[in-house]
């Protein structure tokens, strides 16, 4: 062998090979059909659930119904759920199964797989959530005041945003045991201090502070918006910028918790 | 002609335990190259640390020209594990199709590459239905799809039946008579001899890095196994039970005489 013209050092990014993972990811999602089942028909069937809780509930006049308010709420917090636990048990599996250590003596990049999961698992939501907002908004008479393209925008995002904390959160657990055990720690702060349960401006101040700065309070806020105006707002796009912002940084930390070299 | 692999007293550390003391061995290109030795003799560590995903002490390793592990060998090395890594819950086809796409190459490669293994029948099965010998060749499928100048395969024979086992080696030599340089571990002696050149080690020191041939004239036997067992006669490392090394490691970094250890055991 003579001296060696070497190729140019892969790209940090590469949008054909993040497409291809997102290929590979969906195709491995296709093969599972009772996940596809329950990734489509779940969400729809808890909301309607809600529905039936709250449809003799009588409202004070001038209120809006509480489906309404919480109904709509769920259809982002759903998405963000369910992909956060769906990806880290997909990243844990490439972690145990050795296929992520085969990955990465390939010219994929560490930030090809993550995006490639965020592309595949963002698809998922979106249809994820047509079915959801379609359902709703027809046998549950949801009523959201703004256009309905927003609600699935920002169930899409929400669920990057579970896919993002879900690689995250795959590289400090070990078993799927912990894996799963991470959903709660994650999820349930979030759902709690985000306003739905009590107005925000009825926390402890250090409660505030603290919903101030966890991402799923953007989410469900930026939902709220929709639900109550006409037209998108400057707001809801803040929210949702904020989301995203989220969902971007958490996938450079799980990069960064992909070393190449391991003892 | 230049080594495709150059190490240089390499010393990997797992854990508190030394698996690899000061290794040093060239790799020449376009041949098969055997590691051998018993299993836990530091076979996959090498491995791993020419494909760059093993962290080192101390030492060098040289691939291709290059730093083990650099970005741009990325596409010129091809590393099977020992443990198939590839996804249960895809086809085999799929799957080849996945690391052909990583590598830039289309589904033409990905099924030439499904025929070179023997898997053409079951290419449309998932990898989680077939069995472990096939599911072995499903992820060397995944590696030779890529065509790397340098294809690192860690016991791709395990669990195959003697014909298959044959096939696969007919096919090593093949890809080194076209250029490629091959890295096989087995710690099944009578593969040995199948290979242009042995590298033997156990218990993470080298024992010895020859032909077949001149380790048969070295050692005075034509079998490669009996061939082995007098190498490590003659260089009396030794023990047989497990974290024996770690002891002898701390015999000799203590100052205490290792003939004691072999006296004791005799």
């Amino acid at each position: 062998m003579t001296a060696t013209t070497a190729p140019a050092r892969p790209a940090a990014l590469s949008p054909r090979l993040t497409g291809a993972t997102a290929g590979r990811v969906l195709r491995q999602l296709r093969h599972d059909h009772r996940t596809v089942a329950m990734l489509l028909v779940l969400p729809s069937a808890l909301l309607g659930l809600l529905h039936l809780i709250w449809a003799d509930v009588p409202t004070a006049p001038g209120e809006p119904e509480t489906f309404d308010r919480i109904g709509l709420t769920m259809l982002g917090v759903f998405p963000f759920v369910v992909m956060f636990l769906v990806t880290s048990i997909a990243m844990l599996r490439e972690r145990t199964s050795g296929t992520l250590e085969r990955l990465l003596t390939t010219p994929l990049s560490r930030l090809d797989l993550l995006l490639g999961y965020g592309l595949a698992f963002g698809l998922a939501a979106a249809v994820q959530a047509l079915v959801t907002v379609t359902i709703a908004t027809t046998l549950y008479d949801l009523d959201v005041a703004g256009p309905l393209a927003l609600v699935v925008l920002i169930a899409v995002v929400d669920a990057v945003l579970g896919v993002a904390l879900g690689l995250l959160a795959s590289a400090f657990a070990r078993s799927e045991f912990q894996a799963v055990q991470f959903m709660p720690v994650v999820v349930l702060p979030q759902f709690f201090l985000c306003g739905l349960l009590v107005p925000r401006e009825q926390l402890a101040g250090w409660l505030q502070v603290a919903s101030d700065v966890l991402p799923l309070t953007y989410a469900v806020d930026a939902l709220r918006e929709v639900g109550t105006s006409p037209e998108a707002t400057g707001t809801m796009w803040v929210d949702v910028g904020v989301v995203a912002g989220t969902a971007l940084l958490a996938l450079g930390l799980a990069a960064a918790t992909l070393r190449r070299r391991t003892s | 002609m230049d080594a495709a692999v150059t190490v240089t007293d390499l010393v990997v550390h797992r854990g508190a335990r030394r698996v690899l003391h000061e290794v040093g061995c060239s790799i020449p290109p376009g041949r098969v190259t055997g590691l051998l030795g018993p299993s836990g003799g530091g076979k996959s560590t090498l491995m791993r640390a020419v494909v760059g995903v093993q962290r080192v002490v101390s030492g060098t390793v040289t691939v291709l020209g290059r730093p083990a592990g650099s970005a741009d060998l990325r596409s010129r090395v091809g590393y099977v594990t020992q443990a198939p890594s590839v996804y249960a819950d895809l086809t085999v086809r799929e799957n080849a199709r996945y690391f052909a796409a990583l590598s830039g190459r289309g589904g033409a490669a990905a099924d030439a590459a499904i025929a070179d293994v023997g898997l053409r029948a079951a290419a449309g099965q998932l990898v989680g239905d077939l069995s472990g010998g096939q599911r072995g060749r499903a992820s060397l499928a995944c590696a030779l799809v890529a065509e790397p100048e340098l294809l690192v395969l860690d016991e791709p024979t395990v669990g195959l039946d003697p014909v298959l086992r044959v096939e696969l080696w007919d096919h090593f030599h093949a890809l080194a008579a076209a250029g490629t340089t091959l890295v096989v571990s087995s710690h099944v002696m009578d593969e040995a001899g199948r290979c242009d050149r042995l590298l033997l080690l156990r218990e993470g020191r080298l024992l010895s890095d020859s032909t077949p041939a001149e380790l048969r004239t070295r050692t005075g036997t034509d079998d490669l196994e009996e061939a082995f067992l007098s190498l490590v006669r003659a260089t009396g490392v030794g023990g047989s039970g497990p974290g024996h090394e770690h002891r002898s490691e701390e015999r000799a970094r203590s100052g205490a005489p290792r003939g004691s250890e072999r006296v004791g055991r005799a």
